[in-house]
């Protein structure tokens, strides 16, 4: 469900502040610094980065590829290693039955149990690669919003965590309260009764 | 400005009216819903809307869907003290056509249909193609940014109480 899919999801952002100049420089050492790494070849579960849109498995950030019109347009990846557990149960169950015979003992301690284990899910992970998830967003600096391209609560706030760190400027979610705070144009009697405010009684 | 989680918590009643009042404004003054500058388009209910009725011990929800939904029960359920929670619209402007389902409590919009563009087969195509589905999207953000303004500005006003909320109290006992 990326940007140009025929149906999108949507979160809107307000983006607090802007970069200093230049910002396309700092765009592009904030993208270069925070980009995906590859997590095949070794042992971590998960790994998050910024990768580009047109090419999301090959991230490049050279020239102005994160740039179209007055927009920053690039992605957000999440690559996540799920190892189902019926595997890690047959691979526990011959690692165990191994260590048994090799030891001559009858049972072993829940400490060398759970090393075995360990162990059983760090090989495992090595073997097994790694799924990506690729969310876009749509960046317009001038305008401070940000949209991204998801509803999901947990790459929302890789995103928000991911921004803050690259860039240094924080993600605001829009919904009611930020809405009305942010594009109400409250005048200060109407903010006063804004934050007052409680549900009405419509059919009482 | 309160916490972020905090404020989500304590405000998301507004969401809920506003997505009722849309509703209402949609059914019996659509004038309202047309900004005074600029050119718009019209906006009617889709294929779902949800209900819930939170009282103290327990909350009930009711999904309505289908292409051509039948509200009957949807305002039984408002007359019952419910609110709208989540609504599918449809946004019509120079015959091009948006749809989406909006939630109340976040804001947040699903399954958006912006109006049909042509094929992407090139990376010059792929660049109009950002530029035209931004420029679509933003349309229709900022039609939902005016109705929610113009929302707040009624739910603020003593007019909500005095006028809005009368009229809606007739509306939905038919």
């Amino acid at each position: 469900m990326g940007f140009l899919s025929a149906s999108t999801s949507l979160t809107r952002y307000r983006v607090e502040g802007k970069l200093e100049n230049p910002v396309m420089e700092n765009i592009y050492t904030g993208l270069r610094r925070n980009a995906i790494s590859d997590i095949d070849d070794n042992a971590a579960e998960k790994g998050i980065g910024w990768t580009a849109f047109h090419d999301p498995f090959v991230p490049t950030f050279e020239g102005s590829s994160f740039t179209i019109g007055t927009y920053f347009l690039f992605s957000l990846r999440i690559d996540k290693k799920t190892i189902p557990s019926k595997v890690i149960q047959k691979y526990y169950a011959i690692e165990l039955y191994k260590k048994l015979k090799a030891s001559g003992k009858e049972f072993l301690s829940r400490g060398e149990k759970k090393m075995i284990k360990e162990h059983v899910i760090n090989l495992l992970t090595l073997r097994i690669p790694a799924t990506p998830n690729i969310y876009d967003l749509l960046w317009n600096h001038e305008a401070e919003s940000l949209w991204f391209f998801t509803n999901l609560k947990n790459p929302c706030e890789e995103l928000e965590t991911l921004f803050l760190t690259s860039f240094h400027l924080k993600l605001i979610r829009l919904f009611p309260y930020t809405m009305t705070e942010f594009q109400g144009e409250l005048s200060s009697e109407e903010y006063d009764t804004f934050t007052r405010l409680s549900p009405s009684k419509l059919m009482e | 400005m309160l916490d972020i989680a905090v404020a989500y918590n304590r405000y998301k009643f507004i969401g809920y009216e506003f997505l009722s009042w849309l509703w209402f404004a949609m059914e019996q003054s659509p004038g309202s819903l047309v900004p005074d500058a600029g050119e718009y388009g019209s906006i009617t209910i889709g294929n779902r809307m949800v209900l819930e009725n939170v009282t103290k011990d327990k909350t009930e929800s009711i999904t309505i869907k289908g292409d051509d939904i039948n509200l009957d029960a949807a305002l039984l359920s408002l007359k019952n003290g419910a609110l709208v929670t989540e609504i599918n619209l449809v946004y019509k402007f120079n015959e091009q056509e948006w749809q989406f389902t909006l939630k109340g409590e976040s804001f947040s919009i699903t399954n958006l249909k912006t109006p049909q563009r042509g094929p992407v087969d090139t990376l010059e195509d792929t660049e109009g193609a950002v530029l035209e589905k931004a420029y679509l999207l933003e349309q229709i953000l900022q039609y939902l940014d005016f109705l929610y303004k113009a929302f707040i500005k009624l739910r603020l006003s003593p007019a909500w109480k005095e006028t809005l909320v009368p009229e809606l109290k007739k509306w939905v006992s038919g």
